[in-house]
This record gives structure tokens, sequence and C-alpha cells, in this order.
């Protein structure tokens, strides 16, 4: 039952695993930024749970809680959901100029007209 | 999207509202949730979902990308300011409390002016982003 | 008073001089006031050198908050040392962008490329200055982002490819160097490097530490782009603008290995790094074939620029083998390289940028005969080549002497002998480039070339004359990385 209790993090390893795997395996490049897109937010996942206070509320102070959840995580991932969303613009910008240069976004048809 | 009315209406009730909430989250971040970043990214959702429906020609008619860059160098700008202001008043940098003799009043005025540069910001890249993308062929 | 806020204004100083950069709207603007700014930096990182020099390290508290609470930019003999290297570099490229810049950047374009290249050596200052390890995956993401912008402004459709590659694998190493600091945090509560020093070590092996400290170890090893994860690297490097290449080369990857030295001497602490966990015998095994594979391919390649970014992996085999080594004199022999080798690879991209300025291609079949059409920027090459390969009075020599003194004070000669066979690889790379530009007779049918334009020269001249007095003069750099080194191996600042 102990495994149970970590659900979170069952979640955000399979999460992780399913990203990693959609970065590596499809050939197209939006695929690729897809799977990246899980695969951080796997990690938020973690952050977010780790937070998590038993018992606790949202962080605001108000006079009918004592117990609150540690903010500090949270700020933390929405600065790297901010990244998340630069690093998910910039692969985007890059995947449409790639389209624009080579006609294409499947990795493999890329390479073969590099090879060229 | 000419022909879709019922798209049409519905968005131009919504969007007035999402704006208008945009500047609630933005005004109340310092009692509550919310703040520059939060509200930045509804306003800018809130321009977005105008360009989705009316095309991005009335977009550029709202929200001209090059206004839209200065805007963001100018939410850059002054969160940065903020922080050389405190320096100057003596403390260190973004040390709000030393912007003003009562510190408490200080950090209270600065991290006002800094979540609004940050809304200023996020809202015109997040918008500088989509007419990026939309524009390009 | 400005005293005081030397450290924060390292960093913050080009990151307001980014937005500005974007309203001057002009590139010829825009690259005067770079200049201004790269070269205030400079300043402003040889004062805070001479500080840490004279009394010891220093601690900003941004925002007046404590540490270990709020952020703190600490700066010890380590990082002021690289903070001079990265800012040094930038200042002396200056000259070079110009022309270089309005060669193979579109004008709508080249206010912006200064303004990310000024967001570039933020990020790079900033993971350096910083003591939070939140704040240096920030910084690490801000420099990587515009790193992959600075990447894809190369002139051939290639550049894209190689930026994209560079975005999913960085990316992946950035994430993985966050999951770790989140073990981190979850099991100690602080975020603060200092803190973490005393708090890690007290936790044992329990396995949110092992766990952190292996996620940590291989996102750095991806930014720093050692064997087996320096796939983004060649092309990255190859088809990046020349600026862009001599920058990255110059400043990137040496920020990974001083962020390899920070987690692994500081925050992780060399007991726990070197005899609780086998890093010696991973780097070591690791570097050794970075050197030996790295420079072997470099000796395989027909362009120059695709030459000398493969010979960047086998040099970042060196920083490698210095920093697993653990003990004073490897670290001093890594950090002297990283300071010899910003020194050479820069200037060496620099020269090959001012070959492709004036030849449009930097193939080893189109510097025939350029010793004599191109003799100052091919006599830089030769020099830079040199002090790869570490001949005596170039710099390159004074970090291998150290490397190979170091390997021999723990017994482990073969060691010593992977790293003389690597210098004896790079003779034979090196040697190609000047049997090319020397003993081939230029073909019949080319057109006359002109020797490169005096700013461009100045850089070149300037980076590869440094490396030839750091070679003669190795007081300063030795003396500092000896005492970076000591300060690192003590462990808790």
């Amino acid at each position: 039952m102990e495994a149970l209790s970590h659900v979170n993090y069952w979640a955000a390893i399979v999460l992780a695993m399913i990203g990693l795997y959609a970065v590596i395996a499809p050939s197209n490049l939006i695929k690729k930024l897809i799977g990246l897109g899980m695969f951080q937010s796997a990690i938020f996942l973690v952050y977010i749970t780790v937070g998590k206070v038993e018992g606790g509320t949202a962080p605001i102070i108000d006079s009918g809680h004592a117990v609150y959840s540690n903010p500090l995580p949270h700020v933390l991932i929405l600065t790297a959901i901010v990244v998340a969303v630069s690093t998910l613009a910039v692969g985007l910008a890059l995947a449409v100029a790639i389209k624009r240069d080579y006609g294409t976004v499947e990795e493999d048809e890329i390479d073969e007209q590099d090879r060229r | 999207m000419t022909e879709h009315l019922v798209l049409r209406v519905i968005s131009k009730l919504l969007i007035p509202p999402i704006l208008l909430f945009a500047l609630y989250v933005q005004m109340h971040g310092d009692y509550g949730p919310g703040g520059g970043f939060q509200a930045g990214v509804i306003f800018g959702a809130g321009l977005i979902l105008y360009g989705l429906v009316f095309g991005t020609e009335a977009m550029r008619a709202v929200a001209p990308p090059r206004l839209l860059v200065v805007l963001a160098c100018l939410g850059v700008l002054l969160y940065a300011g903020v922080g050389v202001a405190s320096m100057i008043g003596g403390g260190e940098f973004l040390e709000y409390g030393a912007l003003s003799a009562d510190a408490t009043h200080g950090n209270h005025v600065g991290i006002i002016i800094i979540e609004i540069g940050v809304g200023i910001a996020v809202a015109s890249v997040m918008t500088i982003i989509f007419t990026a993308l939309a524009e390009w062929r | 008073m400005i005293a005081t806020h030397l450290p924060v204004l390292q960093v913050a100083v080009p990151l307001i001089a980014a937005p500005i950069c974007v309203l001057l709207r002009r590139g010829s603007y825009a690259w005067i006031f770079t200049t201004v700014i790269c070269w205030g930096l400079l300043a402003i990182a040889a004062l805070l050198l001479d500080q840490v020099m004279s009394g010891g390290a220093i601690s900003y508290r941004l925002g007046g908050w404590e540490p270990p609470i709020g952020i703190e930019y600490r700066l010890d003999g380590v990082n002021a040392f690289v903070l001079l290297i990265l800012a040094g570099t930038a200042a002396l490229m200056m000259p070079y962008a110009r022309q270089s810049v309005e060669r193979e950047v579109r004008p709508e374009r080249r206010h912006l490329f200064y303004a990310i290249f000024l967001l570039a050596l933020t990020g790079l200052l900033g993971i350096t200055a910083t003591g939070d390890v939140f704040n240096i995956y920030v910084f690490l993401e801000i420099s990587s982002l515009a790193s992959y912008v600075l990447i894809a402004q190369g002139t051939r459709r290639r550049a894209r490819t190689a930026s994209f590659q560079y975005l999913i694998i960085g990316t992946i190493g950035a994430s993985l160097i966050l999951v770790g600091v989140g073990f981190l945090y979850a099991k100690t509560g602080t975020l603060n490097i200092a803190d973490l020093a005393v708090r890690v070590p007290a936790l044992g092996e329990t396995p949110a530490v092992l766990a952190a400290f292996a996620f940590i170890t291989v996102g750095v090893l991806i930014k720093l782009a050692l064997f087996p994860f320096h796939m983004w690297l060649p092309n990255a490097y190859a088809y990046a603008p020349s600026m862009v290449s001599a920058f990255l080369a110059a400043t990137a990857t040496k920020v990974g290995a001083y962020m390899l030295l920070r987690f692994v001497f500081t925050v992780f602490g060399v007991h726990f790094a070197f005899e609780t966990m086998p890093l010696t015998e991973i780097l070591l095994a690791l570097s050794l074939i970075a050197v030996l594979a790295g420079s072997l391919v470099a000796v395989f390649q027909s362009d120059l620029k695709r030459l000398l970014a493969f010979s960047s992996v086998g040099q970042i085999g060196y920083l490698g083998v210095g920093i697993g080594l653990a003990s004073v004199t490897g670290v001093t022999g890594a950090l002297v390289h990283i300071f010899n080798h910003a020194l050479m690879k820069g200037g060496l991209f620099l020269a090959a940028g001012t070959i492709a300025y004036r030849l449009g291609a930097t193939d080893l079949s189109a510097l025939h005969g350029l010793g004599r059409r191109m003799p100052f920027t091919m006599a830089a090459v030769v020099i830079g080549g040199l002090g790869l390969v570490g001949v005596p009075i170039t710099s390159g020599f004074v970090s291998k002497w150290y490397l190979v003194q170091a390997a021999f004070e723990q017994d482990l000669w073969p060691v010593a002998l992977f790293v003389l066979a690597g210098s004896l690889i790079a003779l034979a790379y090196v040697g190609r480039v000047i049997e090319a530009a020397y003993f081939r007779p230029p073909p019949p049918d080319s057109e006359p070339v002109q020797e490169a334009p005096w700013a461009m020269q100045l850089s070149t001249w300037a980076l590869i004359a440094g490396s030839v007095y750091f070679g003669l003069h190795t007081d300063l750099t030795v003396g500092i990385a000896e005492r970076a080194a000591t300060v690192l191996l003590a462990g808790a600042p």
C-alpha cells in the first residue's frame, strides 16, 4: 500500500518517460516539442507535490487557517513554466523556419536533404 | 472567419470582461493570488482570442507589433528601473523598502510598479509570440 | 557606494541593456552601445576579482533579504575568475562583431542580434555570479534560449536544424538539473549554495541525495558537452554565425565546467562526490574518450569550423580530466585551461570567421595557398592551433603541464599518457590546416583575396596574443586558479 501513497511521483515518472519517448521516437519536430513539454510538466508535478503540506490550505494568510502549503515550490515552478513557454515558443519558431527552409518538419526527410 | 456569427458575437462579449479581469488580477496581486505574470497572460489571451476570431489584420490595428515590442522593452525596463531606484535609495538591488522613508510604504509602491512592469511585458510578449507565429509565411 | 553593488551590476547591466538595444532600432547604434556595455562589464569583473583577491569572498543580498532565505550573489576566487573570462572574451570580440554581423545578419535583425547576445551574456554571467541553485537553472535557461536563437541566425539552413537539436538536448539537460535541484530542496529546504554545502553532507547517502547528484551531474555534463553528451555541439558551432561560434566556444562550455565544479565540490562536497560516488572513474573515463575521440574525429573533418568544433569536444575532455582528478593541481589545471581555451578557441573561431568573411567558405580545400594571401589571419590560426596542441610558450602548454603533473601525483600515468596522445592527435589536425594553407598552391582560377578588415584582425589577434602572453606569464592565471582550486577543495565556502 505504501507504493500507492506516492501516486503523484508514479504519475510524474510515467509522464516523464512518455515525454522522453515522444522526444526521441517520432521524426516530426512538433511532436518532439510536445514530448518536451510533457517531460517538463512531469518535473513541475514533482515540485508541486513536494510543496504540499498535509492538511494545509492555499498559502494566503487567513485567520481561519493555521496550516498552509509551502508556496516556494509554486513560485519556482511558475518561473519554470515561463521558461517552458519560452522554450516552446523558440522551438516552434525554429520549426516554422525549418519548414520554410526545407519544406518539411519530418526529421528523416530533413536529414536526407542535408546528406545530398 | 467571417461566417461564424456565434463565435464572433460571443467573443465580442467575452473579450472586454477578460481584459477587465486581467486588470483585476494585476491590481489584486499584492493582497491575494494574482500578479503581473498571471494578469499579463490573461490580457494576452484576450488579445489572442481577438486575433483568432477576427484575423491578424484586425489584430494589427488593435495591437501594432512595433508598439508591442516597445511595450515589452518598457515593461522590463520598468522592473529593472525599480531595482536601480532602490539602489539609489540606499538599499540593495530590488530592495523596495528603500524607495520611501517608510519601509512598508516603499515595499508597497515597489511591488505594484514591478508587477505592472511584469504585466505589460508578459502581455506584449504573449501577443508578439502569437502574431509572429500566426503571420509567418 | 557603487563598489558594494558591483556583484549585481555585473548581471543587471547587460539585462537592462538588452531591451535598450531593442529600442535603439539601428544595428550600428546597438553595436556601439553593446561595445560600451561589454567593456563596462569587463571593468566590473576586473574590480570584483581584485576585491575578492584582496578581501575574500563577497556576498550580495538581492532585495535586502538575508541569505539563505533570499537570493544571494556570492563571489569567491572561482567565479570571480570565470566572470573575468566571460566579460573579457565578450569585450575583446566586440570590435569583430560589427563587420561580421553586417555580413551575416539581415539589417532589420541586427539590433535584435545584439540584444540577444547581451541576454546570452547575462545568462552566463548570472550562472557564474549567483549563489542560489534555482537561480542557476533560470540563468542557464536564459543563456540557452538566447544561444538557440543566436545559432539559428547562421546563413546556412542547417543552422536551424542544429539549433533545434541543441534546443531539445539542452532543455532536457536543464530539466534534469531542475529535478536534481528539486530533490535537494525537498531534502534540505534550502536553495542557497552555501547553506546546501552545510546541509547536504549532513544527510549522508539518502536515496534522494544520490538521485539529486545523478540528475545534476548528467544535466551539467550535457551543458558541458562532455562525451557522450557532445552530439549537439559540432553542428551548433559549425553553422552558427562566426561571432556566435566564437563567443559560445569561448564561454558556454566554460560555464558548464564552472557549474560542474560548483555542484560537485561546493554543494555535494569532495568526500561525497569522489569517495561515496565513483565520479573520478566516470569523469576520467568519459574525458579520456572525449580527448581521443573528439580529436580523432577532428582530424577527418573537411571544414575548418567543424574541425574546430570537434577539437572543442576533445579540449572539453581536458577540463573533465582536471576536475575528475580532484586534486589542487588537477583543478588548477582545469581552471587554467578554462581560461586558456577560451582565448585560443575564441581566437581560432574568430580567425575562421574572417576567412569565411573573405572567402565565403571555410572548407579546408578553400584554404589552399591562404598562407600567402591572408598572412596575418593564417598566422593567428597557426599560433592558436599550436596552443591547442600544447606547444611550449603557448598557454595550452601550461594547462596540460598541470594536468599531467596532477596525473603523476596520483600515479595515474595512463591518464598522463592519454593527455599526451591527445596532443599528438591535435598536432595532426592542426597540421592539416597548416598544410592546406601553406603547402598547397592556390587554385589557378582563384580570385585575389584581401587580408581581413583591421577591426576583425584586432579581435582575433587580441585573443591569440593573450593566449601567448599567458603562456609566458603564468603567475597571474595560475596564481588565481591555484587559490581558487584550494578554496574549492577545502569544501564549504
